[in-house]
């Protein structure tokens, strides 16, 4: 059958039957750097256009419906239009730091993507501590976010630099302690093997109501890691036109854009792999024959379903909600979020010392 | 107790935080209830607010008679000066003076469509219109004269 795997494998055979391990290797590493850097480019295309016809259906509106055939091909044409225009550094700015803060963030993204499952058997590198690599990674994103804020020398983009890294920082703990649970949970740290733990139903399901607690726990953090609404003050467009991002333009902003969308991809791909299950199709304990008919589907469509139903629930909270002030954020994240963490953590232990899930 | 206020307050914010998503997934699902209006494409089929001003106008009827009596309680209404009307005196057949407008100059470029000279005219003569295209190329169009040429008062307004 169809698989991201074989296609990989008779790739990798094929590679190393022609050229020597070396070659092969660096053939392999260059063919991976196109593939995820043409996954940013569709996601970031797919996610901007889905975004704005979701956001506009949420209002009663139509949303972009003029370039291509209903309208599909609007972000082919903004980032044509970005790719053309002219990329300022203004004056006052520290230009080295100012011209490298978006490539961090587009690095940190395309970093986070190594440890993803996308499929069976298809991951970039099966890090066998892949959990706390992307937790550990994931918080170097604040960095190209303090930089590009100080280093535009406006009031602006300074304070939503600010406000971000007070928001990342905090919220970093209880998005710890939600992916904890499931780790204490499964036992490791890799990604492929907490998929793998997951063959006789989902963790949502087999954890019940202590795990369904940190996803929702987990889902708040992230939206608010990923600085989207009801998050967004980094970039509160009322009262910091765009925030750290106010003085970028062209294709650096571009940059800044994509990675925020690539970055809500990954946060997403996350939460499917640990709560529901990422590419593991939909298995219910012992019933073989259900088990058989869901594993007709491939898992690639699994894995892209769920991360898609996760970044529509994004979406909709983005488009429903109303933006935080910045107190309300932290007493979120210190008096509710970070405690019922703590409390639910202790819980999911002693349910995985005494076995109760399923 | 402090423990059952801070569980009420987790389980209140959920609710209504529930609330809002089921509103937006209801719109998100219904997508007879859009209200864009795609306008220059459908001009003939353009569906506008009953709520929606766009100018001033002064009915006539068939016999190019209008409803004005003169009296500029819109023109007193108005806060920016934009109604203007000039009266003139009529001689009615019993050979009495009675008042009458000239002309009534409204600006359109001064409205700003509070409709505070309609709920202000005693005898209905002026009214909101819908017309919206109202770009022209010289400022001086803007000034309007509401009245048609050779109109005269309804019979039985005062």
């Amino acid at each position: 059958m169809w698989s991201f795997s074989n296609i990989a494998d008779t790739l990798h055979t094929w590679l190393h039957n022609t050229f020597n391990a070396t070659l092969a290797k660096f053939v392999e590493m260059v063919l991976v750097g196109v593939c995820v850097i043409s996954l940013f480019a569709v996601l970031g295309l797919v996610l901007v256009m889905m975004e704005r016809k979701v956001s506009a259906w949420m209002q009663i509106r139509l949303g972009p419906n003029r370039v291509g055939p209903k309208g599909m091909m609007q972000s082919m044409a903004d980032t044509l239009k970005l790719l053309v225009k002219e990329s300022m550094t203004p004056d006052g700015a520290d230009k080295f730091l100012f011209n490298l803060a978006p490539y961090i963030a587009m690095m940190v993204a395309m970093l986070l993507m190594a440890p993803i499952a996308f499929a069976r058997n298809f991951m970039m590198w099966n890090l066998n501590i892949g959990v706390l690599y992307v937790s550990a990674i994931s918080s170097v994103s604040v960095i190209s976010i303090l930089m590009a804020g100080w280093a535009s020398n406006n009031k602006y983009s300074l304070l939503g630099a600010m406000r971000s890294g007070a928001q990342i920082v905090s919220y970093e703990l209880s998005a710890g302690l939600a992916i904890l649970s499931i780790v204490v949970l499964t036992g490791t740290l890799n990604m492929n093997e907490i998929v793998l733990s997951q063959a006789d139903g989902w963790w949502i399901f087999k954890g019940h109501i202590p795990v369904i607690i940190s996803f929702i726990i987990f889902i708040i953090a992230v939206t608010a890691e990923t600085n989207r609404a009801p998050f967004d003050l980094a970039e509160a467009e009322s009262e910091l036109t765009a925030g750290f991002h106010t003085e970028y333009s062209g294709m650096k902003f571009a940059l800044f854009f994509l990675a925020e969308y690539v970055n809500v991809f990954i946060v997403c791909a996350i939460g499917a792999t640990l709560f529901l299950g990422g590419w593991m199709p939909f298995h219910i304990g012992h019933w073989d024959g259900f088990n058989r008919i869901m594993d007709l589907i491939p898992s690639s469509l699994w894995f892209f379903g769920k991360t898609f139903f996760l970044i529509f629930l994004i979406m909709w909270f983005r488009w429903t909600f109303p933006r935080l002030r910045i107190d309300q954020l932290l007493n979120l994240e210190w008096k509710y979020l970070l405690p019922i963490g703590m409390f639910n953590l202790l819980l999911v232990t002693a349910m995985a010392i005494l076995g109760w899930y399923f | 107790m402090f423990i059952v206020n801070y569980i009420k307050d987790v389980f209140t914010a959920l609710k209504s935080l529930a609330i809002g998503l089921r509103r937006t997934l209801f719109y998100f699902t219904h997508h007879n209830e859009i209200i864009t209006e795609q306008y220059p494409d459908n001009r003939a089929t353009l569906r506008l607010a009953d709520r929606f001003k766009g100018e001033v106008v002064m009915p006539h009827d068939a016999n190019n008679e209008h409803r004005c009596t003169g009296c500029t309680a819109c023109e007193l209404a108005c806060p920016n000066g934009t109604i203007k009307v000039v009266t003139k005196f009529d001689i009615t057949p019993e050979g009495k003076k009675k008042k009458a407008i000239d002309k009534l100059v409204y600006h359109l470029e001064l409205c700003t469509m509070c409709n505070l000279c309609i709920t202000a005219c005693p005898s209905d003569a002026i009214k909101m219109a819908q017309t919206f295209e109202h770009s022209v190329y010289d400022r001086s169009q803007f000034t309007k004269v509401l009245n048609n040429e050779g109109s005269k008062i309804m019979e039985g307004v005062e």
